[in-house]
């Protein structure tokens, strides 16, 4: 690869939102005719970074230089009508219209009278999937394609408009393993005819099969950019993970009692497989994996939101039929949720009625709700868990996100269960009431509750979790003892380097 | 690695993906279709039991019944695709026809620019819907809904319990709905013109796919750039235009009007517009659709009364086919999500 002026160019980029530093001063290039992987841990600021290049975020402080020029993108067509082009993990296209209306909506041919030219339309869209080597009919709705499919949509699209940078978040994230084949030779393809290329992914195996060169972003900032050659998976995983405090956990010794939860075999096809474990009384058990290995998925599973295609699930030695919910919640297991404000909260409602909603039916006498009651319950478990507010009848939407997250734990902890499913309980909560979250999580399990933590942070799994079980595509592909815990051991794992 | 070696395992699927999309395909067209294949059964059972149906007659008295129906159906369809709705249509046309005749009867305006005003007053209506929606950003289902109370208001206002009868009117304004055309009562073949522009511009405008674009996805419609809530003014703009040209032929054809001319109208335009298989979360549809729609429900309705069944029987028998043709959407587009997915999965 021969070097001349970088395409694109981020020079000392930050961007902040809230407390949050997302990007700390980062500087990466990107020169015609190469793929660069950006890589990082989930939170390390990539998706930040995309879309600050597809003019979404402007940065707070640095800039982005095109062919050297500064340039500033006032929004998404600004991106590309500089011929920056991104595809998201998720295609945003027109599922009603047809596949090539989607890939020319911008520009579409019009012949007398400007009349849109259905048959040009249809020969300029086929000639473009023709040269990516594709066979796709174009005159079909995209509603019937497969994700793949749509990305390749997408990248037409891009194309169309002669775009030199291709930006792909997480493009592999959705696709089978051929598929994944076919978009890598495109990509390569395209590399060739001088695209940059960026592609945001955090699977080892593909970004070594794929990059020429390598940025490592960890906490917002960049660690690293070098050629694959320069590198090895192994210490791009550690430059990804780093080194960093653990004061943040302050796990307490918990005595460790009988089997609360066991799960043998569980599959639910297409997501995960065969995974098996089990927690007792006062253990935490870490799920560690990338965004999409099957961790959220085995807890709506267990919570009955999801159906398992196989597998049994026992709760305190017997065997459990979970069907909705409310079999879940029977059963004694509950889920704080991922999104908080989507199904943790009901933002609307006050502290006092979000712990009550649960248990709505045992606080009421014949059809009315005692309120005297559902305060009083409320108001001893905002003390036990250290809610911060005026009073328990405030509106749980004016809460700041840690003290939500612990309503949302307070909630569940109305109804005494057994087992606590936790996701993400920290994602969003500033440095602060993280540790407070910790320590409650802590607590809950001195208490004999059996806990499952989904984390996308590995320091908060080693700081909490008495056992982790790290997932790759779905299957469990190490299982961990708190002594065996390294950062870069479970990273290995989950991205399908396990040493076993 | 070389274009050639990817595309053979990915051509194993091909066949399959290929006849899956042209499934697809035909499915969308498959509602038009179904359309005609329903009329041609309800024709040949009603003629089989009563005679008097299948005439020339009958089926230009269900065509001019339609006409009005079908004119603001095209301007509806055009609210729809872009996921909003007009409730207000009735009003409006009820609204125009009476302002129409008022103006006629007390000689204010001469004929053809009392005309104009009605399509003006429908413009203006239309106008109003769209600003309240797009600057006011109140769901439409809720805008015309208000907007529907208030203009069938204001016929009241105006009209103070008189009404415009037959002997009021000019005979060149009641001429218009007993002329013809080429042959062809005036009023089918406005409806089929204004129809046949429609589906033109719709098909062949850049703005006509913009709206679809709205429609089917509105995050991505600002992504690309496409001037959004314009065009939902615009779509109001027109419906209410179109709304306007119905209510003035509404006058003409029944030269009596009262303030409540035309209420309920609006039901009956959405009732065609999702028979017709435009989607009433917008993005998918035609105008074709939506008048054979119209003609669907016209056709049976004209049927059942010809063939003596109580009011109980035809509103029933209309909200069946409403069920029946929304139902069957449904279950079509369930049922190749699901194979989709399916297959999409590793």
């Amino acid at each position: 690869m021969t070097q001349s002026t970088p395409i694109l160019e981020l020079v000392g980029v930050s961007k902040r939102f809230g407390a949050v530093e997302a990007l700390k001063d980062v500087s990466i290039a990107l020169e015609a005719g190469e793929v660069h992987a950006l890589v990082g841990e989930n939170g390390a600021g990539k998706s930040t970074l995309v879309r600050i290049l597809a003019g979404v975020h402007r940065p707070d402080a640095g800039s982005l230089r095109l062919d050297g020029q500064e340039l500033v993108l006032r929004g998404p067509a600004s991106a590309r009508d500089h011929g920056i082009a991104v595809i998201h993990q998720h295609p945003n296209l027109f599922p009603d219209l047809e596949v090539a209306e989607n890939v020319f909506i911008r520009h579409l041919p019009r012949g007398r009278l400007g009349a849109v030219d259905w048959r040009e339309l249809h020969r300029r869209a086929e000639k473009l999937f023709a040269s990516l080597g594709v066979a796709q009919k174009v005159n079909v709705p995209v509603r019937g394609l497969s994700v793949a499919d749509q990305q390749l949509v997408e990248i037409a699209k891009a194309l169309s408009v002669e775009a030199r940078v291709l930006v792909m978040d997480e493009p592999t994230a959705a696709l089978s393993t051929h598929e994944v084949e076919r978009l890598f030779a495109i990509t390569r393809q395209l590399r060739d005819r001088g695209v940059a290329v960026l592609f945001v992914d955090h699977r080892m195996d593909e970004v070594f099969e794929i990059a020429d060169r390598v940025s490592v972003l960890r906490d917002g900032s960049h660690v690293i950019t070098a050629t694959v050659s320069e590198l090895t998976p192994e210490e791009t995983i550690r430059h990804m993970v780093g080194r960093r405090v653990e004061s943040l956990y302050p796990k307490e010794e918990a005595s460790v009692g009988e089997i609360a939860l066991e799960v043998r075999g569980l599959t639910r096809k297409g997501v995960f497989n065969d995974v098996s474990f089990t927690v007792r009384r006062g253990e935490i058990v870490g799920l560690s994996g990338l965004v999409g290995a099957g961790r959220s998925e085995i807890a709506r599973v267990l919570f009955g939101i999801d159906r398992a295609d196989a597998g049994e699930v026992s709760v305190l030695g017997k065997q459990a039929v979970i069907d909705s919910p409310a079999d879940a919640m029977r059963l004694g297991i509950v889920y704080v949720p991922e999104d908080r404000h989507e199904h943790g909260l009901v933002l609307d409602f006050s502290i006092a009625a979000n712990i009550s909603l649960p248990i709505v039916r045992r606080l009421s006498r014949l059809l009315v709700m005692d309120r005297g009651r559902e305060r009083d319950l409320a108001t001893d478990y905002s003390k036990q868990l250290q809610v911060r507010s005026t009073s328990v009848s405030q509106r749980a939407s004016g809460l700041s996100g840690g003290n939500q997250q612990k309503v949302v734990i307070a909630k569940w902890l109305a109804t005494k269960p057994t087992v606590l499913l936790l996701d993400e309980p920290t994602q969003g909560v500033d440095i602060g009431a993280k540790a407070e979250v910790h320590r409650i999580i802590s607590q809950l399990a001195v208490q004999g509750l059996a806990i499952v933590l989904i984390s996308s942070e590995l320091p908060e799994l080693m700081g909490m979790a008495d056992r982790v079980l790290v997932l790759h595509e779905g299957r469990v592909a190490a299982a961990f003892g708190r002594d065996e815990l390294s950062q870069e051991r479970i990273m290995a794992a989950a991205t399908g380097h396990a040493e076993t | 690695m070389s274009v050639r070696a990817v595309e053979a395992p990915a051509s194993s699927n091909l066949a399959g993906r290929i006849g899956l999309e042209r499934t697809l395909a035909l499915a969308a067209r498959l509602r038009e279709l179904g359309i005609l294949l329903a009329l041609a059964v309800i024709v040949l059972v009603v003629t089989i039991q009563t005679p008097l149906f299948f005439t020339v007659a009958n089926f230009e008295e269900i065509l001019i019944s339609v006409a009005l129906i079908a004119i603001v159906a095209v301007g509806q369809t055009a609210v729809v695709l872009t996921r909003n709705v007009d409730l207000s249509v009735g009003s409006v046309v009820g609204l125009v026809a009476f302002v129409t005749g008022d103006l006629l009867k007390e000689h204010t305006l001469g004929v053809l620019a009392a005309i104009l005003a009605g399509c003006v007053l429908g413009l203006g209506l239309g106008a109003l819907n769209g600003l309240i929606i797009t600057v006011g950003r109140v769901p439409a289902i809720v805008a015309t809904l208000g907007t529907l109370n208030i203009y069938r208001g204001l016929a009241f206002l105006i009209a103070g319990g008189k009404q415009v009868s037959l002997i009021d009117l000019p005979k060149s304004y009641l001429d218009i709905a007993s002329s013809s055309i080429l042959g062809v009562p005036t009023l089918i073949f406005s409806a089929v013109v204004i129809a046949a522009i429609a589906a033109y511009l719709l098909r062949y405008s850049g703005t006509g796919r913009q709206l679809y674009a709205i429609g089917s996805n509105p995050a991505a419609a600002g992504v690309v750039g496409i001037p959004s809530q314009r065009l939902v003014f615009g779509a109001f703009v027109l419906c209410g235009v179109l709304a306007g040209v119905a209510g003035v032929l509404w006058g003409s054809r029944f030269g009596t009007v009262n303030a409540s001319a035309a209420s309920g109208l609006e039901l009956q335009v959405i009732a065609a517009v999702v028979v017709g298989g435009v989607n009433i979360f917008g993005g998918s549809g035609t105008v074709v659709g939506a008048v054979l729609g119209a003609i669907l429900l016209g056709t049976i309705q004209n049927a059942l009364t010809i063939s003596h069944l109580s009011q109980f029987w035809l509103q029933a028998i209309d909200g069946a086919v409403i069920l029946l043709a929304v139902g069957t959407d449904a279950a079509i587009r369930n049922y190749f999500q699901r194979i989709l997915t399916r297959t999409g999965r590793r």
